[in-house]
């Protein structure tokens, strides 16, 4: 294993207080129990949003702090889900009021651990509602029966459910946008290479120089098939056609295109993918409305991309284009 | 020995279940390599030793506060699906018996029965997906069958306990429908469920505390 870090034990809390210190205008770092809160949190009247998951995806969620998005985020253990006490702390601290959503994505863990805070919050007379992300289209055909994980439309539905609640959405509202933007959003990702998790010192997965991992998760986890390598082209073709077929696009139809980077692949080449990617939907007749090119959803320091699109309309560009203030995406701010 | 189940049963029994999850710390986590990710073990020791720390710092006032004690430090310690199954197990019983300082048997049992179906709800298993649940429901059946015939009956939680265990055995053949090892479809038959596993140890040692062993 080849980190920089000085203890393994430590990753997360040492990389957390960095965070905090590099933005204490943004946000701020609690620790025991362990969540980021926006730095003017709580704000009142505003519908808190909440959410979390382990640690390894950076920027998202903790980079999603601020104002136009998350009010608070809970970092568990390097891919490992935070406990009920840290969604209960930071649930109550973000609270301003007018409810809270829980942005939660669906894996088992996860979603338990958010339940119980749920539960324990209700027990104070906050409101809570949650949004499940589950938006993966590769793992119906996968080893993996919990159901669909939930990937880049994370991101998505973070960032237009935080434009609304900034601009005075009522709880109920933002929920049911969450949850739209959720079923209208579809993913794909590929590996290049695995991550190696620090306690674990060693690669998740080996693959051969030649070989990718076609449907992979964010935690290394197999995806649809392995298969060879081959040109962008072509590997977009793989990603998209299953995003396509999902939410059943077509000519007339446009989109919000989000192409993520894994942690390794440089910018570049992400920018490669998303020119061949918009040459794929120019020849679908799909018009792209907006985007967005980068490592926002990371798996530490897998080499590879998703792809999530979001069938869009003029309600969720508006939202889109809000102001956004927050260490990981930031504009109009 | 008397047939009620006091705060001093109630300790004895999280003691001796934190001792018997330490003793068998390595069997547990050797159950769970083989079919998750080989933590079990080593989270529920971790977080039954935080548990006797926390019961040790503070006394408990009566058993909703003790069971409460316990359940918000597993969920708080254990992490992963564990935490919130185990952690819910014993807030359950928390509240199933605010304020209580003794109970009779049939209270004893009916706060089990909230408490596993507590466990069902939180983590949506059904009997015979090769989980803790498979195990709770074994002693729920034994423990209702005892308790029609002889109320009170101090040998009861033995006959509880080894249904428990036999219930955690009947997990091997099974093919896992929930959890982790469902990921791994048919080859999770074969193993034994590392949670029913501890339900098993779980319940032996509820066995003990009332014989006071």
């Amino acid at each position: 294993m080849k980190k920089l870090i000085n203890d393994p034990e430590s990753v997360v809390a040492e990389s957390l207080a960095g965070l905090g210190a590099a933005h204490p205008d943004l946000l701020r770092v609690f620790e025991d129990p362990r969540y980021v809160l926006r730095a003017d949190a709580p704000r009142p009247g505003k519908v808190a949003l909440v959410s979390g998951g382990g640690s390894g995806h950076e920027p998202m969620h903790t980079g999603f702090v601020g104002l136009g998005m998350l009010d608070a985020a809970c970092p568990g253990e390097v891919f490992t889900s935070p406990t009920p006490d840290q969604v209960l702390a930071a649930t109550k601290a973000a609270n301003g009021g007018a409810g809270v959503v829980h942005i939660v994505k669906n894996y088992t863990g996860d979603v338990m651990n958010f339940e119980m805070a749920a539960d324990l919050v209700a027990e104070d007379g906050i409101s809570v509602n949650q949004i499940l992300i589950d938006d993966d289209v590769a793992v119906e055909d996968s080893l993996y029966t919990a159901g669909r994980r939930g990937v880049g439309a994370t991101v998505l539905v973070e960032k237009l459910c935080g434009a609304a609640a900034e601009a005075g959405a009522p709880l109920a509202e933002v929920v049911s946008l969450g949850k739209r933007v959720n079923e209208a959003s579809a993913s794909m990702g590929v590996a290049l290479s695995s991550c190696t998790v620090p306690a674990a010192a060693k690669p998740t997965f080996e693959l051969a120089d030649d070989e990718m991992e076609l449907g992979i998760g964010i935690h290394g986890e197999p995806g649809r098939e392995r298969v060879s390598l081959r040109p962008a082209r072509e590997v977009v073709d793989m990603l998209v056609q299953p995003v396509l077929d999902d939410l059943a696009l077509g000519r007339g139809d446009s989109v919000i295109v989000f192409v993520n980077g894994m942690g390794a692949t440089p910018l570049s080449e992400l920018y490669l993918v998303f020119n061949d990617l918009r040459a794929r939907l120019g020849t679908e007749g799909i018009a792209i409305s907006r985007c967005l090119v980068g490592p926002y959803m990371t798996a530490l320091e897998m080499a590879g991309c998703s792809i999530t699109l979001l069938r869009s309309d003029d309600q969720l560009v508006s939202l889109w284009d809000a102001p956004v203030r927050t260490a990981g995406l930031r504009w109009g701010a | 020995m008397s047939d009620t189940f006091d705060l001093q049963s109630a300790y004895r029994w999280i003691e001796g279940f934190a001792e018997a999850v330490g003793a068998h710390k390595e069997e547990l986590t050797d159950l769970d390599a083989a079919i998750g990710d080989g933590d079990h073990g080593t989270n529920m020791d971790r977080g039954m030793r935080a548990v006797m720390a926390k019961l040790g710092a503070n006394s408990s006032a009566d058993l909703g506060d003790l069971f409460k004690t316990v359940g918000m430090t597993l969920v708080s310690t254990v992490g992963g699906a564990s935490g919130p199954l185990f952690g819910t197990f014993f807030l359950a019983l928390g509240k199933a018996w605010p304020n209580k300082e003794t109970l009779s048997a049939d209270e004893l049992l009916s706060g089990y029965s909230q408490a596993v179906a507590a466990v069902i709800a939180r983590g949506r298993a059904e009997r015979g997906d090769k989980t803790m649940v498979d195990a709770l429901l074994a002693a729920q059946d034994a423990w209702e069958m005892a308790l029609g015939g002889t109320s009170g009956d101090s040998e009861t939680l033995s006959v509880v306990a080894a249904a428990a265990a036999e219930g955690a055995e009947q997990t091997v053949p099974l093919v896992a429908r929930k959890g982790r090892a469902s990921y791994l479809g048919k080859r999770s038959a074969g193993h034994k469920d590392p949670g029913a596993a501890t339900v098993a140890l779980m319940m032996a040692a509820a066995a003990d505390a009332r014989t006071g062993e």
